[in-house]
């Protein structure tokens, strides 16, 4: 089954290179990853999906936590979570297909971005199969050029403990981190 | 005394060295390390010179692994940092604490492909437990001190600390103290739950047929007082993996000695038949498991082990037990019951047969010469001293492991998980000089012996007291064995056609001999033993023996090639 992890690492040089090296020696498959920052400025936030079965999703979970960079990892398959993935389309639209495309755009909450004599640029936020969903009624118009950033996901309601703070002497919060196998 | 002084990142490089307790370090300069060799005059650190700076990790891993201090290495960049890379990885598989610094281009020139310029983190990160590019002398202090804390805590491995040029030229001050290491996501000191204990109880209480599997983390824990105290208490029989070797005494009635490929038989069948495995500091290695689908498939399993990501990564457990194996067994022990397992451990006895019986050492001296009968004599001779063996990898390294009978831990020294060859001669170097009390014996093949023999002038340089037994074959024996066994006795590319190992050992200065009978190796071992300085001994063994028993790669570990009757009778008639 696809997993999700939210990895929060220490924003260095050659953190990404870590985490995507070990995920191609252990033969484990990316199926997507996406970093960025955070509201602590030396923490970045990682949300990658992998194909694992329970006891690889454990073990990529421990292999993770072996990277001395890594300060947390959350495995948030089976919690209430927000995903969203963004998708810019750019469609074929000429004169009499534009405002059937307006028209889908607007049905799925997409917002017209850029707009020229040929084509017409979408932007849709979501969750994965939303945008799926939008790109198939699309395509018989003719999708020119297609680009996701891949998901960003992050838990519903009360919050985790955020981006671990860095200093040492106030080491993330003990229950945080649990490596029970 | 130097806190807050101003020193140069060369200075403050040897400062922190010594402040870790380094007093010896294996190296090879070159120009992007220089300014670290130039202030190296100032330190009371002892530099050895090596050959190849391949030679220097396998020093700085044999250093580690026979006095559990980390090893040093020392090279400049490009060539010299990409030789390291066999050592590295060497000493991540068998989890070695080393450290290698390397010299770097200067920071202005990186990414230019300058001259002698890699990119030697990139090359290591995954060789390494972790590494690190330093690019300001500021930097050198904190990261040199975390280099030792993740090279020596948790499961031990290599971490390669990279330094630019101008990082060892330039001045900042040096303050010990406020260079404390900032690791917020590392944390090696992990322990079990409580229930997890109660349910490794529960099923330690309720198995007829318990086996312990000790491995080197039992070295590495400093546990073999706990593991010798719970096989004892709870009559558990005790299987070695090669890297455990001497973690418990081979003498011990429980001892069944090393499992796995070319364990006894006796020990496989053992394991294939246990209704419980004790699983402590080992990662059940496809050298020691055969297949997985068959791999004592009656049996519950209990894994003590120091890394969680090595629990159910080949063989699903019942309870893992996951946290620094001495700290573990100090908490089971107390509510370990002792329990009669005699039927068990009678019915091991059983499974012996006739095993001694084709035991090669019982066989009369037929004139011809046997690896095992010169690792055999070797062990007789040298039994009672503190000798540490240092093996390379083949077929002498499976002998050695049958044949001689380690008694301690950190009595044998060995390329496991890499199967390095070339690892024995340097590795001796670190062994010697981490321990120079110590009888050191250098136990190599005709093949592994000339990928590093370099390292003979390192030997003669440092004046060290090294013995080398060259187990002459004048095959890539293992290799050979595996084409006799699975490619009809194509011998591709296995036959040596080798110089005169004895007259090569002159050269260097090294007293040597060559040995072709049995009746000589007890007195050429009394020899080199005798002999003030380092001694190589040639022994011309026969071309064609094999290693036996047997678990072909994939097969069932029940499933063993067993020595053959034909060899006994060959052997005694002739």
């Amino acid at each position: 089954m696809l997993n999700t992890y939210v990895v929060y690492v220490e924003n260095k040089p050659g953190v990404l290179t870590r985490v995507a090296s070990l995920f191609r020696r252990r033969a484990f498959n990316i199926d997507s990853l996406t970093v960025g920052r955070t509201e602590k400025p030396e923490v970045s936030r990682m949300t990658i999906t992998v194909e694992a079965d329970h006891d690889q999703a454990r073990r990529i979970e421990a292999n993770l936590y072996k990277l001395v960079n890594v300060l947390l990892v959350e495995n948030i398959t089976n919690e209430p979570a927000i995903v969203r993935d963004l998708a810019m389309i750019k469609v074929a639209a000429t004169h009499e297909a534009r405002s059937h495309v307006l028209e889908l755009a607007s049905v799925f909450r997409a917002r017209v971005v850029d707009v020229a004599p040929e084509s017409l640029t979408i932007e849709i936020t979501g969750a994965e199969d939303k945008i799926d969903g939008l790109l198939e009624v699309l395509r018989p118009y003719g999708v020119l050029e297609m680009v996701r950033t891949g998901i960003v996901a992050m838990r519903r309601g009360k919050a985790a403990a955020g981006a671990p703070a860095l200093n040492s002497d106030q080491d993330v919060a003990e229950e945080d981190v649990s490596h029970s196998v | 005394m130097k806190d807050n002084t101003s020193m140069t990142g060369a200075g403050i490089l040897w400062e922190c060295l010594e402040r870790e307790g380094v007093q010896h370090v294996f190296g090879y300069p070159g120009g992007a390390i220089l300014p670290a060799y130039d202030a190296l005059k100032h330190s009371k650190i002892h530099h050895v010179l090596v050959r190849h700076e391949q030679g220097a990790t396998h020093m700085a891993d044999g250093y580690a692994r026979a006095s559990g201090q980390v090893g040093v290495a020392v090279a400049t960049s490009g060539p010299g940092a990409t030789n390291m890379v066999t050592g590295i990885a060497t000493a991540m598989l068998d989890s070695s604490p080393i450290v290698c610094i390397t010299g770097q281009v200067g920071s202005k020139l990186i990414g230019s492909d300058a001259f002698q310029e890699t990119d030697i983190t990139g090359v290591t990160l995954p060789i390494t437990k972790h590494n690190y590019l330093v690019t300001h002398a500021s930097e050198v202090a904190r990261t040199i001190r975390e280099a030792f804390y993740v090279a020596r805590s948790g499961r031990p491995g290599p971490v390669l600390v990279d330094i630019t040029k101008d990082a060892q030229q330039t001045t900042c001050a040096f303050d010990w103290e406020a260079a404390k290491p900032q690791l917020p996501g590392y944390r090696p000191d992990l322990s079990p739950e409580p229930k997890e204990y109660e349910h490794a109880l529960e099923l330690i209480h309720n198995s007829k047929r318990p086996v312990i599997l000790a491995g080197h983390g039992i070295i590495i824990s400093g546990a073999m007082n706990e593991v010798r105290e719970f096989a004892e208490r709870a009559g558990i029989p005790v299987a070695l993996t090669l890297l455990g070797l001497g973690a418990f005494p081979a003498s011990h009635p429980l001892n069944l000695g090393m499992m796995g490929m070319h364990g006894e038989a006796w020990v496989n069948h053992t394991i294939q038949e246990a209704d419980l495995l004790l699983a402590f500091g080992m990662r059940f290695d496809d050298r020691v498991t055969g297949n997985l689908k068959t791999y004592a498939s009656n049996a519950k399993k209990i894994h003590i082990e120091i890394d969680p990501a090595e629990i159910n990564k080949n063989v699903k457990v019942d309870v893992p037990l996951v946290g620094d194996l001495r700290e573990v067994l100090h908490e089971l022990l107390p509510n370990v019951e002792s329990i009669d397992r005699s039927e068990w451990l009678d019915s091991i006895d059983k499974l012996k047969g006739d095993a001694a019986v084709r035991d090669i050492q019982n066989l009369p001296d037929s004139g011809h010469l046997y690896a095992a009968h010169v690792i055999n004599d070797l062990w007789r001779e040298t039994r009672d001293a503190e000798t540490v063996v240092v093996t390379d990898v083949g077929q002498h390294q499976m002998w050695e492991a049958q044949y001689y009978k380690h008694e301690k831990a950190r009595s044998l020294i060995t390329s496991g998980g890499l199967g390095t060859m070339g690892f024995a001669l340097p590795a001796a170097i670190g062994v010697k000089v981490a321990r120079p009390e110590a009888e050191v014996w250098v136990v190599v093949g005709d093949g592994g012996f000339q990928m590093t023999l370099c390292e003979l002038a390192t030997v003669v340089q440092e004046k060290l007291k090294v013995n080398i037994a060259i187990i002459n074959n004048g095959f890539l024996g293992m290799v050979r064995q595996w084409q006799e066994f699975f490619y009809e006795r194509n011998y591709a590319a296995t036959p040596l056609l080798n110089p005169d190992f004895a007259k090569l050992g002159e050269a260097y200065g090294i007293r040597s001999m060559t040995v072709t009978e049995r009746s000589q190796v007890v007195p050429s071992v009394r020899a080199a033993r005798q002999h003030d300085g380092p001694v190589l001994i040639n022994f011309r063994v026969e071309q064609e023996d094999t290693v036996y028993p047997m678990v072909a790669a994939g097969a069932s570990l029940h499933e063993m090639i067993r020595r053959p009757s034909k060899i006994v009778e060959t052997a005694a008639d002739e």
